[in-house]
Parts: C-alpha cells; sequence; structure tokens
C-alpha cells in the first residue's frame, strides 16, 4: 500500500474518532436517542461521505449525485453529524435534535432535512425505495450509484427481500446495499430472536453479489465500496461491525440500543472518545 | 344510452397518452401490468412499466423511490391491496413526504365481484381519506377516468384514484369536466340533494329518474373527489334543500357519506341518509346480484330516498 493510501486512511480513521464523539455529544443533548446503532455505522457512513460517494453538499439536488439510504432511520445520529459537518446545514440545528420545531426528527426525513435522500425509519423500506431510485438512474442514463444501508435485524423484514429479488430481476448494477452486522437487534441478539444467518447464502442465492469485510477497517471499506462499484449485478456488503463502537460500557451492550445517559455515564463516553483522538 | 366501456382500460390509454406527450412518468405494478392495462404503455415504451412481481409494498417503495427523483410514479394494482398490504408504504412512504405517486386502484368496491371479499374493497376511501396530504378520487365511467388519470397526473402530489374492473355504462363523454375538489351538479332540484361517487353513479342517475318520474325534484351532485371535497357544495345543498342521501360502493362508515356527514356536523346539521354497504362483510357473486343484496340497487336507493323526502 502506498504512502497516499495509508494518510487517506489515517484521514478517515480521525474523522470516524471525530463523529464518535460527535454523535455522542448530540445523542446525550438530544435525551434518548439511539447511539448504540449509530456507533457501529460510524465508519462506514464516513467511508461514504469522505471518500466514495460523488457529492456537493452545496447543491444537495445535483442530478449526478450519488445517493444514499440509512434504511436502518434509527442510527441517524452519525448520519446528521456527518451531513452538518459537510454543510448541508447549520450544525446548530442538529441541537434541536428529536425537539418540537427541529429539522431533525427522531428517524431521517427527506422533506426537512437537507441532504437526507429518502424517509426512513420503518424498518425494510429503504431498500424498496432504493430499486425505485436506481431504476430511474437507468432510465434516465445517468452513472449515479445508489447505496443503502441496513440493519442485520432489518433484514428479518419480508419486503427487503421482495426489494432484492426485484433488484436481480432489473439488474441494478448500480445498486449497492451494505448490511451493518452488529448482531443485536432491539430485544437482544440475533440468534437468540429470529436466526437469520447466513446472510452471504440468502443473498448469494437471490443473484446478488456478496462482499464480507471488517465494517470499522478503513483497509476492508474502502476496497470493499471499490469492488462493489465495479460489479455486474446488485452487491451488499455484510459489514461486520459492533454495537456501540468506541465506548467501553457500550460496545455490545444491548442496553445501549436506545437508552437516556446519566451524566456520569456521558462524560466517561466522551472521555473515552477523547483520549481515542489523542 | 346503451354502450359501455372499461375504466382499466381508460387509464392504460390516457397513460399512453401522457407518455406520448412527453410527460416523464413510470408505472410500478405488482403482476398486475396487463390487468390494470398497464399493458398498453408497455407496448410501446416498455422501459417505462416496472413490474415487481407478486410484491405489493415494495411496489409501492419502487414508485415511492422513482418519484423521489422527480419523475412522476403510477403504481397499479387492486384496490384492496393499494389501500391494506401496502398501506404502510402509503402512508409513511408516499405521503408524509408528499411524493408525486398516483396510486391507481382496479377492483375497488365490489366490482372485485365473483371472486369474493378477499378481491373486494368497500374500506378504501375511509382508509384513504384519513391519511394527511392525500387526495382521494374516484371515476364513474371510461370518459371521466380518463379526464381524472389526466388532471392526477398535473398535479404535484400523492393521488388515490379508484376504479372499476368489468365494462360498465357511460355516463360522461369526453367534454367531461372535473377538478380536484369540486363536485359536478349533474342537475339541480328542491325535494332532495343526491350525492354519489364512483361507478354506483349510474345506479344514482337511474333512481333519480325513477324519482322524477314520481314527481320529486332531485339535485344530483357527483362527487369524483371524496377528499378534499366540495363543503361549498354541501352546505349549499344543505341550505337550499336541507335533506342530502349519499350513494357510494363503500362502507357506510368513513367514505363518502362520513365526509358528507363530517362537513354537514361542522357547518349546518342536516338531515342525511347514508347509502352504502352497512358495515358488513359481502360474498362473491355477480356484480348486480351483489349490489341488489347489499343496498345499491336502483330500487333501494328510490326507496329510501323517497322514505326522506316524505319524513
Amino acid at each position: 500500500m502506498n504512502e497516499e493510501r495509508a494518510r487517506l486512511i489515517k484521514k478517515l480513521e480521525e474523522k470516524a474518532k471525530e463523529i464518535r464523539y460527535k454523535t455522542v455529544c448530540l445523542a446525550y443533548k438530544a435525551g434518548k436517542a439511539h447511539t448504540g446503532p449509530s456507533l457501529s455505522t460510524t465508519d462506514i457512513l464516513v467511508a461514504l461521505y469522505y471518500y466514495k460517494m460523488n457529492i456537493n453538499p452545496k447543491n444537495p439536488k445535483w442530478v449526478e449525485r450519488d445517493k444514499f439510504i440509512l434504511s436502518k432511520g434509527h442510527g441517524c445520529v452519525s448520519l446528521y453529524v456527518i451531513l452538518a459537518e459537510l454543510g448541508y446545514y447549520p450544525a446548530e440545528d442538529n441541537l434541536k435534535l428529536r425537539k418540537v420545531d427541529g429539522i431533525v426528527q427522531g428517524h431521517p426525513d427527506m422533506t426537512k432535512t437537507p441532504g437526507i435522500e429518502f424517509t426512513t425509519g420503518s424498518l425494510g423500506n429503504g431498500i424498496g425505495a432504493a430499486v425505485g431510485m436506481a431504476i430511474a438512474a437507468k432510465i434516465d442514463k445517468l452513472k449515479s450509484k445508489v447505496y443503502v444501508l441496513l440493519g442485520d435485524g432489518e433484514i428479518q423484514e419480508g419486503i427487503v427481500w421482495e426489494a432484492v429479488a426485484s433488484a436481480k430481476h432489473y439488474k441494478l448494477d448500480n445498486l449497492i446495499a451494505i448490511v451493518d452486522n452488529n448482531n443485536f437487534q432491539s430485544c437482544g441478539a440475533l440468534p437468540d430472536i429470529c436466526d437469520f444467518y447466513p446472510f452471504r447464502e440468502k443473498w448469494q442465492s437471490f443473484g446478488w453479489n456478496v462482499i464480507e469485510i471488517d465494517g470499522h477497517d478503513f483497509n476492508e471499506i474502502l476496497p470493499a465500496l471499490d469492488l462493489a462499484e465495479r460489479s455486474k449485478n446488485p452487491c451488499v456488503i455484510i459489514a461486520k461491525t459492533i454495537k456501540g463502537k468506541g465506548v467501553s460500557f457500550m460496545e455490545n451492550n444491548n442496553a445501549w440500543h436506545q437508552k437516556t445517559y446519566t451524566k456520569e455515564e456521558y462524560e466517561q463516553a466522551c472521555l473515552e472518545l477523547s483520549l481515542l483522538r489523542r | 344510452m346503451n354502450s359501455c366501456g372499461n375504466t382499466r382500460k381508460a387509464f392504460g390509454e390516457e397513460l399512453l397518452n401522457l407518455v406520448q406527450e412527453g410527460e416523464d412518468i413510470i408505472a410500478v405494478c405488482a403482476d398486475t401490468r396487463d390487468s390494470m392495462r398497464l399493458d398498453l404503455l408497455a407496448e410501446k415504451f416498455s422501459n417505462r412499466v416496472i413490474n415487481v412481481g407478486i410484491a405489493e409494498q415494495n411496489m409501492m417503495m419502487v414508485a415511492a423511490g422513482i418519484a423521489s427523483t422527480g419523475k412522476i410514479a403510477f403504481a397499479a394494482t387492486y384496490a384492496m391491496l393499494n389501500s391494506m398490504r401496502a398501506l404502510e408504504q402509503v402512508r409513511t412512504f408516499v405521503a408524509y413526504p408528499k411524493l408525486n405517486v398516483k396510486i391507481v386502484s382496479g377492483l375497488s368496491g365490489l366490482t372485485g365481484s365473483i371472486e369474493g371479499v378477499t378481491h373486494q374493497c368497500i374500506e378504501d376511501l375511509a382508509i384513504m381519506r384519513s391519511i394527511p396530504n392525500m387526495v382521494v378520487l374516484a371515476s364513474a365511467d371510461y370518459a371521466s377516468t380518463k379526464v381524472i388519470v389526466r388532471e392526477a397526473a398535473e398535479y404535484t402530489g400523492p393521488v388515490y384514484i379508484r376504479i372499476g374492473r368489468d365494462d360498465t355504462p357511460d355516463i360522461f363523454d369526453g367534454s367531461y369536466s372535473f377538478e380536484i375538489g369540486k363536485a359536478n351538479k349533474l342537475q339541480d332540484g328542491k325535494d332532495l340533494c343526491m350525492i354519489s361517487t364512483g361507478l354506483i353513479l349510474d345506479h344514482a342517475i337511474k333512481a333519480v329518474k325513477i324519482l322524477q318520474n314520481r314527481g320529486f325534484s332531485i339535485r344530483l351532485l357527483e362527487m369524483p373527489s371524496i377528499k378534499p371535497i366540495d363543503k361549498e357544495a354541501i352546505i349549499k345543498a344543505a341550505q337550499d334543500i336541507g335533506k342530502l342521501v349519499t350513494v357510494e360502493e363503500h362502507t357506510i362508515l368513513g367514505g363518502l357519506g362520513g365526509a358528507v356527514a363530517e362537513v354537514l356536523t361542522d357547518n349546518i346539521p342536516t338531515r342525511l341518509t347514508r347509502l352504502g354497504i352497512n358495515d358488513v362483510f359481502t360474498e362473491s357473486g355477480e356484480y348486480i346480484d351483489l349490489l341488489n343484496k347489499y343496498g345499491l340497487s336502483v330500487e333501494n336507493i328510490v326507496r329510501q330516498s323517497e322514505k326522506l323526502i316524505l319524513e
């Protein structure tokens, strides 16, 4: 790996640390928010927004842009931090997360929040919308890609597989799904609730290309995104992640799926994330 | 008038016309390409008809995704699938973001007839009317379906359109006028105001003729726009006449009758008889036999109207 690549990865790692820190700050200010599910996706979001996607925050409706849908809409805290960082809207607007009259809702809202491509939150639905966007891009002969991030619990929803099947039928090589495989859902660990493994075989049997990676290692995330872009079939990246990644007492602790912080917990989380950043 | 036309064919033909005129329309269906007459569009513009297979929820999401890119999406399947199977997708991902999706429902009301309750839909108007941002329309015949489909495409935002299945009697011609939120006064009268919507308008017209022959003077309003509803026309009928009857191929709860009752209650409490299916499930049967059995025969409309007039 050349030096340039190493510098890029270092830069992205630093950015991810910063986003994690700000995610915890924002979740704390919101009162009750989905910290755990937001921290597991942070590195993937950073790779998409700071490396992969062709976007222009100054012109959010630029026709040729790549599009991102957070199908697991509850993991939106990191996404809001990133959108504000990139200048889609002022960072102050995030302070009204989940508050009345705010532009950032409890789950992503395409009519209220600049940069949100599609409204999500009720699980399973984002990938169908992504299929529609990918079909529209093909009809318009656009080169743009559609990325959709799903939770691993979310793919228990039947509608996901309706969309997966239609993506294959319409040969949507411009559609890339990413599964945030943190192995937890609201009630507990995936295998204990409704064991939906194995993932690879399921997606493959629907005609998708499958790439499996460590969803916290940019050395794996970046090549996977580059490879997915060149896939001749719809492609899914199954990203092994850790719910609550970056804060010791949140990692793999499902209590942090959605939880209000005590002051001590908040301070401890900030301390850990600050130390990470040094 | 004995000629007949098909509302599904009208939909397919008008959609093709709109695309030929350059409208950026994509139609999405769920194994209903031929039955919703999207074959007419597909023959000439194959890439403008997306068939997702038997997967109505995905159909609605794909339509929403397409509409989010600035195109006009039409989602076309049967009324009970559009209004129930895909209801959450309609509510949260079409209506809430106010996306430009036109939901076209065949087999509405009792037109699913011989298939039985599973394929009939007498609840869709009530369901759709409860959703913010949703425009709810019902067409009465072939010619009016064409006009309504065209107007729905012109309007920016979500629209639900109720159409039928088999051929139905022609009521209107190409001069049919339609505006979202407006009633059509088909004739004036002073003893009773009858308000109807959709295919059952045919029975309402026949009932009015019989009532006239018996010496009554009837105002007849066609209400193709269930939401928004023409409040002024309803209030005016209440002021001018003071007795109203609604006729709809739908449960009497929450549809046209419910909407008219709400307007009257809020503005000018007035005697109203709601005719429709009386909060029961129906059964398999020929369309006309079902209308007769479940309270929508011409005779019953006449009988209930006369009763109200003579009160």
